[in-house]
């Protein structure tokens, strides 16, 4: 208290505790001083304890979840699709989908065994653009956790938000389109830091295009220098074998002893 | 715009630490490697709180460099640019600072 009044004139020792006309050496025009107060907060501390709640949910379950991340168009739906293809019979699938308008992604992906949960995030606060750890948490009541084996939360297409959002996933991956240009990864940092695997999609398509994939890979090193790459086309199937084995991988790592990933 | 529901728990923080004071600035630091953009920040701070207890209160935004560590030699260094390798010996390195996203302190008006 009072840590910023200033007494001026005041020589004779009196304190003028409750007079408000004198000068507080405060200049910011308030008419009482201001005291601060430390808070030191992290500002994403309620989503992260929520990803950590989420994240003890899928470990009790013995599933291994995978925040799948890209810009729209990346081809992340696709990929999911073909991936669903061949994981049907050796790993139970579920989905949680983030879709700001529409069920068409979760149209797309049904008839392959998995169970899909649909967040419509234009239920939130003025039209979600990423999900958050509470949005993921409220889907998974509708999602049969204990007789999974992986989770993928497929997150808003958006290179922006999703990547500051811990949703309490185990592994971060990304879908990047060669069509979407060699810099990404310098103008999008974040989320590329983020990712554990970042999968190169439409590579069939570099024929066609003025693009130049070893400076793509530059721009990553530079932003990620640890990143696990895989190549693919969803649309010939290249490379989605390999994606496939990655993720039963990443379960029987984490997961060693349940039955379908020992 | 995840910026608009970053003010949301922003505002959380500052009423729970604030316990019914009025609130003039709310002191938030922002790291260079978030994905925050500060007039984005601002502007939807001002739309959070302009109906609410907290309208007035000002956000005075803190930048924060980014500062890499190498592992290897422990040279640091504040990036101009993002290359997440040491440029002395070209080793790995840390982000030592850069990833900040806090609330450092409010100024609450007197009582």
């Amino acid at each position: 208290m009072g840590r910023f009044h200033r007494h001026d004139g005041d020589t004779d020792g009196h304190h003028h505790h409750h007079d408000h006309d004198h000068d507080h050496g405060d200049h910011s025009g308030y008419a009482t001083a201001s005291e601060r107060v430390v808070v030191l907060e992290r500002i994403f501390d309620e989503n992260d304890q929520m990803a950590a709640a989420n994240r003890r949910d899928f470990d009790s379950a013995a599933l291994t979840a995978i925040n799948l991340m890209s810009s729209p168009g990346a081809g992340k739906t696709t990929v999911l699709r073909e991936t669903l293809r061949r994981l049907e019979g050796r790993l139970r699938v579920g989905i949680v989908e983030g879709d700001i308008e529409t069920s068409i992604d979760a149209d797309r992906l049904a008839g392959f065994g998995a169970a899909i949960s649909l967040i419509n995030t234009s239920d939130g606060f003025g039209g979600e653009c990423h999900l958050d750890a509470p949005m993921v948490r409220s889907a998974l009541p509708r999602l049969p956790l204990a007789d999974l084996d992986l989770l993928i939360i497929e997150n808003v297409g958006n290179l922006v938000c999703p990547a500051e959002f811990d949703v309490g996933a185990h592994s971060q991956a990304m879908v990047y389109s060669v069509t979407e240009g060699e810099e990404k990864p310098l103008k999008y940092p974040v989320m590329f830091r983020s990712a554990d695997l970042v999968i190169v999609n439409k590579i069939d398509l570099i024929p066609h295009l003025d693009y130049d994939l070893s400076l793509f890979y530059a721009n990553l090193k530079a932003v990620n220098p640890g990143v696990a790459v895989i190549e693919t086309s969803a649309r010939t199937g290249q490379g989605i074998d390999e994606w496939c084995d990655w993720l039963l991988d990443r379960h029987r790592s984490l997961h060693a002893s349940s039955p379908l990933g020992g | 715009m995840h910026e608009l529901s970053i003010c949301s728990s922003i505002v959380g923080i500052v009423k729970k630490h604030a316990a019914g004071r009025e609130v003039r600035t709310v002191h938030v630091r922002i790291g260079a490697m978030r994905q925050i953009v500060p007039d984005t920040l601002t502007y939807c701070w001002s739309l959070v709180t302009e109906s609410s207890e907290l309208a007035g209160a000002e956000l005075a935004i803190e930048r924060i460099p980014a500062k890499i560590r190498c592992t290897n030699c422990g040279r640091e260094q504040v990036l101009d640019e993002l290359a997440m390798a040491c440029q002395e010996c070209t080793g790995s390195v840390d982000l030592v600072e850069g990833d900040e996203f806090m609330i450092t302190s409010l100024d609450l008006a007197e009582v």
